[in-house]
């Protein structure tokens, strides 16, 4: 009966990406592709002052210029109920349109509609704002004080968020004290930017049924359906939120922005549509920025370099208002991972977040989780600590990683670690550098008096929110969902909560459904991102789509295949128990030559159903029972030239360890592309503000992103510990690099530079700081 | 990123350019590459009345070697120099670095040296090193062209010596002798990015090995690109040596003057400046078999 039997499976298969084609070919649909009759454009006044109170705003030159339809203020918005949105974990509320004062520069403070994009442009300028500057305070430290009250619209009047803290306080402290070995240093994770190069934008049109279409830059459609019939009152179903093609996101794209909830309510008043896409300079220093940790570590060590205790006390700038998106019991995300790959006995970790004059966000680049400043904190600090010891820090990180035989690994801090195999990891790292080489090479360089350095990073990640125990977003807890048809001929549609941004979701759910079913992925089709058809889900970020939605692809797939064995079972006319799943495809127990495949069950689930209900069709809701554990052994060698401050990277080598991998080249390319950008914001990113709290990163010019022709060449490896508890093992890589790559690069940078005494540069590291620190170890010694 | 209103006019001679920049005066700016004028106007940091483009006005679009002179005509791009098939030649050397370095691949197809001497940036490359190569630079007035010393031609910031209603026609670079080759040392941050600090050489040697003529510039260096007189006389006459190459590296440092900015500090600016005329000398003096 069986005509073509699928032998090999999908899983691990370097499928290229079904959507490759679509990109390249300028073939994607974007939000600013969108079009309509009669669309308005909305252009927002911005303030120049990063502090001020409005004394008062005219409009009415504006409303001269030709094409001008109408300006909104915060005044108007506030009126109708819609001055202030809550932020995603609830614990505080952002200005849509800034009422009374201004908190930043570049803060949303009117919002003019016209008939074209120029003429809103022209309006915005034309509207005169009178301001009264404030003191500012662009900094934590400073906030700390209390002596500018930012936000006397909260309750308390005070600049500090919140306190929160993981750990046992006490035992740290008395450990610490014990500790024949102590380091103590702080480390600041600067303020960054993604710059997704598609920035931010929305169509929002209430159509003939007064339903409202909204097209919108975000990773997070369904999220933001309910945030919407929530702020607006809108019944639920009366919105259809659609993100169509997305040029990057890295966590830009889940906050709702003023611009969104302004573009709605244009179209509510005028009765047209209305679009509305930022400019570079509007994402850049308004949207979700990344970071801003200011981390006070200390580790305590025996003599021989054995942990005994860690405490971080982190000060953290979380801008004008508290809009990150962590969900409500983490206020401070999963710093709690700040142990790391180690073996701690006891460790405390606690942060205190404070308002200033800056943009709100700290979201982006798996911000609101923390886990990059975490891992970045304890790698570096493993290496100060390498360097007090005076032994190689790639025998302190083996003295001390969490064993093989120890997962599941109950942290101190309260993760249980699901799986690794750290000590592999390394070894295959170590293998492929050439590390002994290196190592010689290096003693020659230095007798020289040549700067060469060796930096290393073994990390571990957690990933897959999460848990509905633990995890939630609005009260939502943050499962996702998969939904999964089979058509008559054998092929069929898959839909997620998810949303790619240049992830590969089109080419990875088809292989997660092809290997479960048997069918080819090349006829799955992946859709996400419509509100209308996609099951509910919480979106694409976090590394959270491969452990979560991914998980529930399986699931469906598993429970098509459950409804397609009652079909086999009629076809090969022996009972449901007497068929088994084998070599993909339906069997009768023990006879092989006795089988029907998927393609041809699916066809008699429509035309030979028998008894069984029609069709081939199911979906799951996937709550996970844990997160997973990615971990990474990185390593970088670079050399610096002395009289210039110029670090070249020379290799850097990523062994990545992602559990089961479902295509090596999604995920080589999701290495890539993290690396990039670990490696920008090593070397070259900062969003900077002066004292006086002016932004001076508005473009690209200033704020820098990196080319092909500066980027080094990236080593990739792996080794494989898949995830007991996910389905098919997998265990979500797409942040990996970007938190696990930067460590690397600093410390290869602070190893070369070691026998000069330098022990540690914040990021980013330029060739200015490089050269003051050679040349100040040059007169220090001469 | 949309700029104010503007009138656009296209030019198809540099008579008809010159017609509509005297009619229009200061409301008019020329439309060259565009890659410095077009972000300024969508920032709105320029608002040109009317913009007079100058890319189908074919008698401009010059690039060869005329005698005693390269001559680059206003919409010569630099990519087209790059690819210049007498490029090669080591006389040529320092503006074969400089079109190699100058903004990145994408800027380079559409970019003009012209536009850039006329832009006049602080961090221009094109500037310094015209003033190593002693370029004079044509200017189309009232009167008629006239040439100007590259040193009378670059005032200040962003200021040059083509007036109200004027415009330049291109630049000439004397061609030197066979004993003549050139150097360009760059830091950038990354590519397309201006420089942080930059050095333009350009040596000529006598029979002798001794230096006949010196050019020695810097750009991000100062308000405009400075041409660093003191090394140039410390050079002439010279037979070149790791004393004397220290020395003008030196000399170049106490010279540049630059601004502090996200691309690095005064100190740091200083201390390339020389660090990058040695190299450039160096490597000059390299293209001429000699190593010092
Ligand atoms: C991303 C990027 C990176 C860059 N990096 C660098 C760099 O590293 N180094 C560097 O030197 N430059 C750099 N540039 C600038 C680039 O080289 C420009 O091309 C150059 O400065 C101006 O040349 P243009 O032909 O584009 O002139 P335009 O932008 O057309 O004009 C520039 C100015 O000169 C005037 N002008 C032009 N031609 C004439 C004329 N014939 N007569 C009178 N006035 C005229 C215009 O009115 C305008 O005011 C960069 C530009 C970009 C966009």
């Amino acid at each position: 009966m069986s005509t073509e039997p699928k032998s090999a499976g999908c899983l691990g298969v370097a499928m290229k990406r079904k959507e490759d084609p679509r990109f390249i070919q300028g073939k994607g649909h974007y939000v600013d592709d969108i079009s309509m009759p009669g669309m308005l454009f909305l252009s927002l006044v911005r303030s120049p002052y990063p502090h001020a109170e409005i004394k008062s705003i005219d409009i009415s030159e504006a409303m001269q210029v030709p094409g001008v339809k109408a300006v909104i203020t915060g005044k108007d918005l506030e009126a109708a109920g819609l001055g202030w949105l809550p932020t995603f974990h609830g614990l505080d509320k952002q200005m849509v349109l800034a009422i009374g004062k201004v908190l930043f520069q570049y803060q949303e403070v009117a919002a003019v509609f016209a008939e074209t994009r120029a003429a809103a442009v022209d309006g915005a300028e034309a509207v005169q704002v009178d301001y009264a500057p404030l003191p500012v305070v662009a900094d934590p430290f400073t906030a700390k004080t209390d002596e500018v009250i930012l936000r006397p619209d909260r309750e308390n009047k005070t600049n500090h968020i919140y306190h929160w803290e993981v750990g046992d306080k006490d035992k740290t402290a008395t450990a610490l004290a014990n500790s024949p070995k102590r380091i103590k240093e702080r480390i600041w994770f600067q303020r960054c930017h993604p710059a997704p190069l598609e920035p931010c934008g929305c169509v929002a049109h209430f159509d003939s049924m007064g339903r409202l279409q909204f097209y919108v830059t975000s990773q997070a459609p369904h999220v933001y359906r309910t945030a919407l019939a929530i702020v607006t009152g809108i019944p639920e179903d009366k919105i259809h939120v659609v993100s169509p093609d997305l040029g990057g996101g890295f966590g830009n794209k889940v906050p709702v922005y003023p611009g969104y909830v302004c573009a709605i309510v244009g179209a509510l008043k005028i009765g047209r549509p209305v679009k509305w896409i930022e400019t570079r300079t509007e994402n850049l220093t308004s949207t979700g920025f990344a970071r801003d940790y200011h981390m006070d570590v200390e580790i305590g060590a025996t003599a021989d370099g054995r942990l005994t205790a860690l405490h971080v006390a982190t000060t953290a700038d979380h801008g004008a208002f508290d809009a990150a998106a962590d969900p409500t019991k983490y206020p401070a995300g999963m710093f709690g991972v700040v142990t790391g790959s180690y073996d701690f006995p006891v460790a405390h970790a606690e942060v205190d977040a404070y308002f200033t004059n800056k943009a709100p966000g700290g979201i982006a680049y798996r911000c609101s989780f923390r886990v990059t400043e975490a891992s970045y904190a304890i790698e570096r600090a493993m290496d100060i600590l390498a360097d007090e010891l005076a032994i190689d820090p790639v025998e302190l990180r083996r003295k001390n990683f969490v064993r093989k035989e120890q997962f599941p690994y109950p942290s101190v801090l309260g993760f249980t670690y699901d799986s690794g195999d750290y000590q592999k990891t390394l070894d295959v790292t170590l293998e492929k550098i050439g590390y002994q080489a290196l190592l010689k090479e290096q003693v020659e360089k230095r007798a020289r008096g040549e700067l060469m350095g060796i930096g290393f990073s073994t990390f571990t990640e957690v990933v897959g929110a999460g848990p509905s125990k633990h995890f939630d977003i609005l009260g939502i807890k943050m499962f996702d969902s998969a939904e999964i048809r089979i058509h008559p001929t054998g092929s069929g549609i898959v839909r997620t909560g998810t949303k790619s941004q240049g992830q590969g979701h089109e080419t990875t759910w088809a292989q997660i459904v092809g290997e479960e079913l048997g069918l080819d992925p090349q006829n799955i089709m992946v859709e996400e991102g419509d509100t209308d058809t996609a099951p509910y889900g919480l979106g694409t970020y976090a590394s959270r789509s491969t452990p979560v939605a991914g998980a529930a692809i399986a699931m469906a797939a598993r429970r098509v295949r459950e409804k397609a064995r009652k079909v086999a079972a009629h076809m090969l006319e022996v009972g449901e128990a007497d068929v088994e799943w084998k070599d993909y495809k339906f069997q009768v127990k023990g006879v092989p030559a006795k089988s029907v495949t998927m393609k041809e069950v699916a066809f008699a689930a429509y035309t030979n159903m028998a008894q069984n209900e029609p069709g081939l069709e199911a979906s799951y809701y996937y709550d996970p029972p844990n997160m997973t554990f990615p971990s990474g052994a990185y390593v970088a060698v670079v050399d610096i030239d002395r009289e210039t401050g110029e670090v070249k990277v020379r290799r850097f080598l990523a062994v990545d360890d992602c559990g089961t991998i479902i295509n090596p080249l999604v995920v080589e390319g999701q290495i890539h592309g993290g690396l990039t950008e670990g490696f920008a914001i090593a070397f070259m990113q900062e969003i900077q503000y002066d004292k006086e709290g002016n932004n001076l990163n508005t473009n690209f010019t200033d704020y820098l992103i990196p080319t092909s022709l500066e980027t080094p060449a990236w080593e990739t490896g792996k080794t494989v510990t898949p995830s007991p508890h996910h389905p098919i093992g997998a265990k979500g890589v797409g942040e990996s690099p970007n938190v696990g790559s930067p460590a690397a690069f600093v410390n290869a940078v602070i190893d070369a530079l070691s026998p000069l005494g330098v022990r540690h540069i914040d990021m980013p590291i330029t060739r200015d700081k490089v050269w003051r620190a050679i040349r100040q170890a040059e007169v220090l010694t001469t | 990123m949309i700029p104010a209103a503007f009138t656009y006019l296209r030019a198809h001679t540099s008579d008809e350019a010159f017609a509509h920049l005297q009619q229009y005066g200061a409301e008019a700016r020329v439309l060259a590459g565009g890659q410095s004028l077009i972000p300024a106007m969508r920032f709105r940091l320029a608002r040109p009345a009317v913009l007079v483009d100058i890319n189908a006005s074919s008698d401009l679009n010059v690039l060869r070697v005329n005698g005693n002179a390269l001559a680059v005509g206003a919409i010569a791009r630099d990519s087209d120099i790059e690819r210049a098939p007498w490029i090669t030649d080591r006389r040529w050397s320092l503006i074969r670095d400089v079109s190699r370095v100058v903004a990145d691949p994408v800027v380079r197809q559409m970019g003009t040296v012209v536009g850039s001497l006329c832009h006049n940036d602080p961090a221009g490359d094109w500037t310094a090193a015209s003033l190593a190569a002693r370029a004079e630079v044509t200017v189309r007035g009232k009167d008629g062209a006239r040439d100007v010393k590259i040193d009378d031609f670059l005032v200040d910031s962003f200021t040059t010596a083509v007036g109200e209603g004027e415009m330049a026609l291109g630049v000439h670079f004397p061609v030197a002798d066979d004993r003549t080759a050139g150097a360009y040392q760059k830091v950038e941050r990354k590519v397309g990015d201006f420089a942080t600090a930059a050095a333009a050489v350009q040596l000529s040697l006598n029979a002798d090995g001794t230096i006949r003529e010196a050019g020695v510039a810097l750009s991000a260096a100062g308000p405009c690109a400075v041409r660093v007189d003191e090394a140039e006389q410390m050079l002439r006459g010279q037979r070149p040596s790791a004393e004397l190459i220290r020395a003008a590296g030196d000399a170049a440092s106490r010279r540049s003057a630059p601004q502090a900015d996200l691309r690095g500090s005064v100190e740091y600016k200083k201390n390339l400046a020389g660090v990058l005329v040695v190299r450039a000398l160096r490597q000059a003096l390299s293209r001429l078999g000699v190593q010092a």
